[in-house]
């Protein structure tokens, strides 16, 4: 058996994302900054813009979804800095298996670690901005589809700029233009779920981008990472 | 040593073709359009072991990175197994084990941790097993240390476990005997040794003397006289 036979690509996907797992829980901090961020906005907006139900219900849909977005955006820039300092990036580029899917276990990882704990979080908060009930479902299942595109959108831009000195600002301008369309149809939903409209569309529009760039990122990640490297 | 493969290496074990593994062709690193060195005309066959010399900057690190495909601003030919490359492919990158400056250990991890996922991550199992590994590097004990817990040479100590398992054929291998005791040094020396005699190639920088048989010693002259 030659070498080249033995190798599995399950394998390496396994490895990564057992890899990530760990590294992301022995980081609690980082783990909990996107989520203090989140509660520490909502808690301030009624301070700062009023406090009259009335007026929260009608900005809770779309100011849940802003920060939702920025909270990813806040925790992307480290994505994969520390690999990139330490050289594992270089090995893993220099893996035999492919490195777009390597790397998505990455993204996997970076959206169920802030994605999915965003997302959860986000109805305790909409009871907090007075959130109509009709909103609810619409609001955990737009995020829930919502920021897994803006993971592999933000991982694109972090791919890009990692090797960057300050590539924060470049990565929020790069992919800012890339999270309209996502915000626009993910609080487009569920401002109609309260308005008693149909949702279907804008939750189909949601997966579709999600699948589109669940087909995209893998190439555009890898492109990106091995430019950084090669630089 | 029990982990070590004593079966020769796959691209070893071709003697009818007599193609070189690998072979540069005026190959040259640039850096803002500057030639960092003279062109490079050599060849590199199974047992060969390479030490690429030259004073601080000469190019020494871009010149490996440039072989592994980790740097892109190179110019000449560059032949894997007689056909020409720009990128290392699946079967280069397959047989090939790189160590450079930072060498891929995570400090979050412990020293376990960090070597299953080296191999995970080409797919492969771990050859054999961890703490057999990190004995022959002097690590007996520290398999569920963390990286972060560890001093530089012990780190280094780490990633260079990776060799004393590694089935690759090719080992490219960036100033390895960085903040590595005397007798881990020796220790390595046998090695790569016995690495070569069974066939494999080594290309290493080193600012040390080797105390190695049949050293090849590439130079890099700079292109240019350097500025004042």
């Amino acid at each position: 058996m030659t070498q080249a036979e033995s190798l599995s690509l399950r394998r390496a996907l396994l490895a990564g994302l057992r890899r990530e797992l760990v590294i992301a829980f022995r980081h609690k901090g980082d783990l909990a900054n996107p989520l203090i961020f989140f509660l520490m906005v909502v808690v301030f907006i009624p301070l700062g813009i009023s406090e009259e139900p009335a007026m929260l219900a009608r900005i809770a849909p779309g100011v849940l979804w802003v920060i939702a977005l920025l909270a990813t955006l806040l925790s992307l820039d480290g994505l994969f800095r520390s690999d990139f300092d330490d050289g594992s990036l270089e090995q893993l580029v220099l893996s035999p298996q492919p490195l777009g899917y390597l790397v998505l276990t990455k993204v996997l990882v970076h959206w169920l670690v802030t994605g999915v704990p965003l997302t959860l979080l986000a109805p305790v908060l909409g009871v907090m901005l007075q959130l109509p009930v009709e909103g609810y479902l619409v609001l955990v299942l737009s995020l829930l589809v919502g920021t897994g595109s803006l993971s592999l959108i933000g991982s694109i831009g972090a791919a890009l700029t990692v090797g960057l000195r300050k590539g924060g600002l470049l990565l929020s301008l790069v992919i800012m233009p890339f999270y309209v369309p996502v915000l626009i149809f993910g609080s487009g939903a569920v401002k109609n779920a309260i308005q008693g409209f149909a949702v279907g569309a804008e939750l189909a529009v949601l997966v579709a981008m999600l699948l589109g760039w669940l087909m995209l990122a893998p190439f555009a990640i890898a492109g990106a990472l091995k430019i950084s490297v090669r630089a | 040593m029990a982990t070590c493969n004593t079966q020769p290496h796959p691209v070893a074990r071709q003697p009818e073709t007599r193609v070189p593994i690998l072979e540069f062709k005026n190959f040259i690193c640039e850096r803002d359009g500057q030639a960092l060195f003279r062109p490079l005309n050599f060849s590199l066959s199974p047992g060969d072991l390479v030490q690429i010399s030259g004073p601080n900057g000469a190019g020494k690190t871009t010149f490996l990175r440039a072989v592994c495909g980790l740097f892109d601003d190179w110019s000449g030919e560059l032949f894997w197994q007689g056909q020409a490359t720009r990128t290392p492919g699946y079967e280069m990158c397959s047989n090939l084990l790189y160590l450079g400056h930072q060498p891929g250990v995570k400090k979050s991890l412990t020293a376990a941790e960090n070597l299953h996922w080296f191999f995970g991550s080409h797919g492969r199992a771990f050859p054999g097993q961890v703490s057999e590994a990190l004995a022959q590097v002097g690590l007996s004990g520290y398999e569920d240390v963390f990286c972060h817990q560890m001093s530089a040479g012990q780190m280094r100590r780490v990633a260079l476990a990776r060799l004393y398992v590694s089935s690759a054929a090719i080992w490219i291998l960036d100033e390895p005997f960085t903040a590595i005791d005397r007798a881990g040094v020796r220790n390595l020396e046998t090695l790569i040794q016995r690495h070569t005699s069974k066939g494999g190639l080594v290309i290493l920088t080193t600012h040390q003397p080797l105390a190695l048989d049949g050293v090849r010693l590439v130079e890099l002259t700079p292109q240019t006289e350097m500025p004042e």
